[in-house]
């Protein structure tokens, strides 16, 4: 077959179906992934609630709602309820402090603020350095078991109780500010919530 | 052409990191450890063979004048479907290569072998040349990925095998990336000089 000139009206024609086709194909694939995708997101949030927050019997997914913090980050709050009782929460927060962008956690508490556990969902710290907050707050620098409202939790060059992640200053610095506005919001809609009934619904309408 | 000569090609002769150093923004950018080289590598190739063989597929019927717009909505097409399909069904890997797979569209080996290869040969030639390419970046960033990893925090593919209190920290980051890679490049070019 010999080569189609390069007249306008071809150039029209060959691009216009070239891109018409590729976006149908891309049109059918996002129809196939689109479940996966948001299934995936889902199925890792839900982890994260199960590893920090104290045992529940409800839905915390269903349950969450969300609370603006004095420095314009959002913080998602998943009630962790049984037989009905305020058990604890699980808090999303972020911080924009950290050294390579954004962190993000989900912080486990009790229902008087003791920190029970936390997982990192995402950030871009330097691989190495900053990268082992995951761990490290686990161990050398443990903040689990503590509360917020009673120990300090800052680094140590800040006066705090808690060893920074070697050469990661910042990294954790970043960490604890996240931490902490996960208590914030945490302790927050708990005072509005108090005296309140445990409805759900209730909680929900107070938080917003 | 002998069919084998066309994927071994691309395997050793010609290289894309190592002796034609095409490519080189996720060579240096995702190959802080062997894994993350080795799937971006594969991503690669996975991008590389589809758009070989359908731009040899549709050679003829694209007017000269708009032949690189062709191909790089029929590579950018390709590099989306990977995306999502990543996103969906390996989500740990679409977050540690994150930034990188959409910029598969503006790797110069994937256009490269459009425009030196695919738009000059049948889509069978296509598709091997695409294989050998693909395998050929798939092994340097492999290579290289290892090499990191190992000197960095004494692992491979996430095995220990030295303590990683020893590794040297450079490795991981963008200098090693740097440093790792001019030597293995000399290492290639001395064997190749042999």
């Amino acid at each position: 077959m010999a080569k189609i000139k390069s007249s306008f009206k071809n150039m029209l024609i060959v691009l216009t179906s070239i891109t018409c086709l590729s976006g149908a194909i891309l049109g059918g694939v996002s129809d196939v992934t689109k479940d996966a995708i948001s299934a995936s997101k889902l199925s890792k949030q839900m982890d994260a609630i199960k590893l920090v927050a104290p045992e529940y019997d409800n839905n915390p997914i269903k349950d969450q709602w969300k609370v603006t913090l004095e420095d314009g980050t959002e913080a998602i709050i998943f009630p962790a309820t049984k037989n009905g009782e305020m058990v604890g929460a699980a808090v999303q927060a972020m911080t924009k402090n950290g050294f390579g962008g954004p962190i993000s956690i989900m912080a486990g508490f009790d229902k008087d603020g003791t920190i029970k556990e936390y997982t990192v969902l995402s950030h871009s710290e330097t691989p190495g350095l900053g990268s082992k907050m995951p761990e490290w707050f686990h161990n050398k620098g443990n903040i689990l078991g503590k509360n917020p409202s009673k120990d300090n939790l800052t680094v140590s060059k800040d006066g705090g109780d808690v060893d920074a992640i070697t050469a990661a200053t910042i990294s954790s610095r970043a960490f604890l500010n996240a931490i902490a506005n996960a208590y914030n919001a945490f302790s927050n809609s708990n005072d509005a919530n108090s005296g309140a009934t445990h409805q759900n619904t209730d909680k929900k309408e107070e938080g917003k | 052409m002998n069919k084998l000569k066309i994927v071994l090609n691309g395997l050793i002769k010609e290289n894309p990191t190592f002796v034609l150093l095409l490519g080189m923004c996720p060579t240096l950018g995702t190959t802080s450890s062997a894994l993350n080289g080795m799937s971006m590598g594969l991503a690669t190739a996975f991008v590389l063979i589809c758009s070989n063989v359908v731009i040899s597929l549709i050679k003829n019927i694209i007017p000269d004048k708009v032949r690189i717009p062709s191909f790089i909505v029929v590579i950018a097409t390709f590099v989306t479907v990977v995306q999502m399909f990543m996103e969906a069904y390996l989500p740990a890997l679409f977050e540690s290569l994150g930034l990188f797979i959409p910029l598969i569209v503006v790797n110069c080996i994937v256009l490269g072998r459009a425009e030196a290869f695919a738009a000059k040969n049948n889509p069978f030639d296509s598709m091997l040349d695409g294989v050998g390419m693909g395998l050929g970046f798939t092994l340097g960033l492999t290579i290289l990925g290892s090499v990191r990893e190992f000197l960095g925090t004494g692992k491979i593919f996430s095995l220990t095998i030295y303590p990683e209190h020893y590794g040297a920290l450079i490795f991981v980051l963008a200098p090693g990336a740097f440093i790792a890679l001019g030597y293995l490049i000399a290492i290639v070019n001395k064997l190749q000089n042999k």
